[in-house]
């Protein structure tokens, strides 16, 4: 089993892929990837994405008003309370 | 065996840091040790109690507290600042209407993180976006077939990846790839946990997710080499 791991085509690991990371797996360990340059560069750079969107996107401030068209819909709905719309 | 860095980073709490504890359902091995439902912050548990009551100052101190986390969220979901807005406004809005039904099994935050989803995903429902047809994009298309991913090693991202063009990649993909992007890698949910809120197979959430990625390889190495060429 192990032997036809070794010899896996780059077509053939790539269509594992989602799934072997997916799981939680150290894909890096694979027979593979040991082997073949392309898919190490391939999985560094998707290691490289998913690090890289943990620090994306600060955190944004809503603007002012938003609490204000909050407390009238709030207020609109209590004072409606049959209306489901 | 080594936790693979392409898993779902873990739950980053927030300021409130209500969510730190919350016992994890599934695979706990890889997530955050959340604080318990009851809340560290007695002025967060004192506001959260009030506003079950009905008392609308202590509702707007919640919305005080978390309106940027769940801003935020709606934001990056839709990569739109209207609709991020109306979204946020319609997350607190049905947070009125059910925060008395508010049982503190989880953590506040990880709730009100987890409705402010859901309203982002019924909005994308109701906007066409059909998520149960991932299930058909299973099927490698000729341009997403896993050969296409290779590229000469000189081409490899270097590690340093300029996070504005990845904002931007992330903002150019198609909202399915995105939307499985950010409930993943940015706000840390499991693959069975997105199975469940976007009602497909896990298999499809790791397949889309994987796609997302290497369409963001791709326009990351694009964006590298026109910077290269200048």
């Amino acid at each position: 089993m192990t032997g036809d791991r070794d010899k896996m085509s780059c077509v053939e690991f790539q269509a594992q892929l989602p799934e072997l990371v997916g799981s939680g797996a150290d894909a890096g360990a694979h027979p593979h990837i040991q082997s073949c340059e392309l898919c190490r560069a391939l999985l560094s750079d998707l290691e490289t994405i998913a690090e890289a969107a943990r620090q994306l996107f600060p955190v944004e401030e809503p603007p002012e008003e938003l609490w204000e068209h909050i407390e009238l819909a709030i207020k609109s709905e209590e004072g409606e309370p049959g209306d489901s719309n | 065996m080594p936790r693979s860095r392409l898993t779902a980073p873990m739950r980053e709490s927030t300021s409130l840091d209500l969510d730190k504890a919350v016992p994890v359902p599934t695979q706990p091995a890889r997530r955050v040790t959340f604080a318990p439902a009851a809340s560290p912050d007695p002025k967060q548990a004192d506001a959260l109690a009030r506003a079950q009551a009905g008392d609308h100052q202590a509702f707007a101190q919640l919305y005080s507290l978390h309106k940027r986390r769940i801003y935020s969220l709606c934001l990056r979901m839709v990569g739109n600042i209207a609709e991020a807005e109306d979204l946020t406004q319609e997350a607190f809005l049905q947070l009125h209407r059910k925060i008395a039904t508010f049982r503190g099994d989880s953590a506040f935050s990880t709730w009100l993180h987890r409705l402010a989803v859901n309203v982002v995903l019924m909005q994308l429902r109701k906007k066409g976006l059909n998520l149960i047809s991932l299930d058909e994009a299973m099927e490698p298309v000729p341009e997403q077939s896993p050969g296409r991913s290779f590229g000469a090693p000189d081409l490899a991202l270097s590690g340093a990846i300029d996070r504005l063009a990845l904002e931007r990649a992330v903002g150019d993909l198609p909202a399915g790839y995105r939307l499985i992007f950010i409930l993943h890698d940015v706000e840390g949910y499991e693959h069975n946990e997105i199975a469940s809120m976007l009602e497909c197979s896990i298999g499809n959430s790791k397949s889309q997710l994987h796609k997302a990625r290497l369409r963001l390889r791709d326009a990351l190495r694009r964006s590298a080499q026109k910077e290269a060429q200048r």
